[in-house]
């Protein structure tokens, strides 16, 4: 598979993740694809997961199926992201 | 000193003799804002924004005043029995009580304003939108302890026997009067976040509360420009 990924894109999701979860703008700025997310942040509870997806929705302009909400997407900032670009045509 | 928040017990709808508290600040008498608040747990991460909205009008010489919603914050009524309809009977309470020239919604506030008073409404959402998060929050945690319940089967759930939403035991009522709710305020006029430009993230996004100083001071800022328009 092979992305395309817009900066810009990469840029808006490390700011709403900052945004909705209180993290530092370094601290999501030093996310990889392989840092993990759920799970693995303290500030990602169940509670939480529900609050990013709707910013996700109201930031990205895209509705999620709740087929398509499961544990895989926010396993790692990557995959994520990945999503994020395919729901908006890209990659 | 004009800018102090003060609480003050009022005559609110169910509450019994001694009524419900609400924040108060005494500036002036060209206009008395009623705020009311988002819902649910927004209206937690809303509060210290809202405060200082309030301290931003007071210094302008305009009053306001922020009551709990039934059932919300230091209200001594029961969330359970809480409806659409309930809260903003409340609300066009304590616009009498409280004598407000105008209200200021917030979110969810919107949906149970005092539908004729002139004002503002910041971000409204529909009622849908605000189930939602709740509903997938809902069906997540169902699908932690592997049961299986869509946020669609949670919603007629919820509209039929009630259903404890993010912690809020939430009756028929208030979900079947959700489902569906649009903002209905004759002379509100919709404010989006854009048109306000204020730097960093709305407080109801942030799943921790924190301070929105930008966002009040330039929400306070339009309030008190179209009053004096």
């Amino acid at each position: 598979m092979s992305e395309t990924i817009p900066a810009s894109l990469d840029a808006d999701l490390r700011a709403l993740l900052a945004d909705v979860l209180g993290l530092t703008p370094a601290r999501a700025a030093g996310f990889t694809v392989q840092t993990p997310l759920f799970g693995a942040l303290p500030e990602l509870d169940s509670m939480a997961v529900a609050g990013l997806f709707t910013a996700l929705e109201d930031r990205f302009g895209f509705v999620l199926e709740e087929d398509e909400i499961d544990g895989d997407l926010l396993e790692t900032y990557g995959a994520l992201l990945a999503f994020v670009a395919r729901k908006q045509g890209h990659g | 000193m004009a800018e102090a928040l003060a609480p003050m017990r009022w005559p609110c709808p169910g509450a019994g003799a001694d009524g419900e508290w609400a924040l108060v600040t005494q500036s002036g008498d060209a206009a008395r804002v009623l705020i009311v608040p988002p819902l649910f747990d927004e209206m937690n991460r809303a509060r210290a924004m809202l405060a200082a909205v309030m301290r931003h009008l007071a210094t302008a010489g305009v009053a306001a005043v922020l009551p709990d919603l039934p059932g919300c914050g230091e209200s001594v009524q029961d969330f359970a029995a809480q409806s659409l309809n309930a809260w903003r009977a409340a609300m066009i309470a304590a616009a009498r009580h409280f004598a407000a020239s105008h209200v200021l919604a917030l979110r969810g506030g919107a949906l149970v304003a005092p539908p004729t008073l002139p004002g503002w409404a910041l971000a409204p959402v529909s009622g849908d939108a605000v189930l939602r998060p709740l509903l997938r929050a809902a069906s997540l945690a169902a699908r932690a302890r592997n049961e299986d319940a869509s946020p669609a089967a949670l919603l007629e759930q919820g509209r039929t026997q009630g259903l404890v939403l993010a912690g809020y035991p939430c009756g028929a009522a208030l979900i079947a009067g959700l489902h569906g709710a649009l903002p209905a305020g004759e002379g509100q006029q919709a404010i989006a976040l854009s048109d306000l430009g204020a730097a960093g993230p709305a407080p109801w996004v942030r799943q921790e509360p924190a301070p929105a100083p930008a966002l009040a001071q330039a929400l306070a800022a339009r309030i008190v420009a179209d009053l004096a328009a």
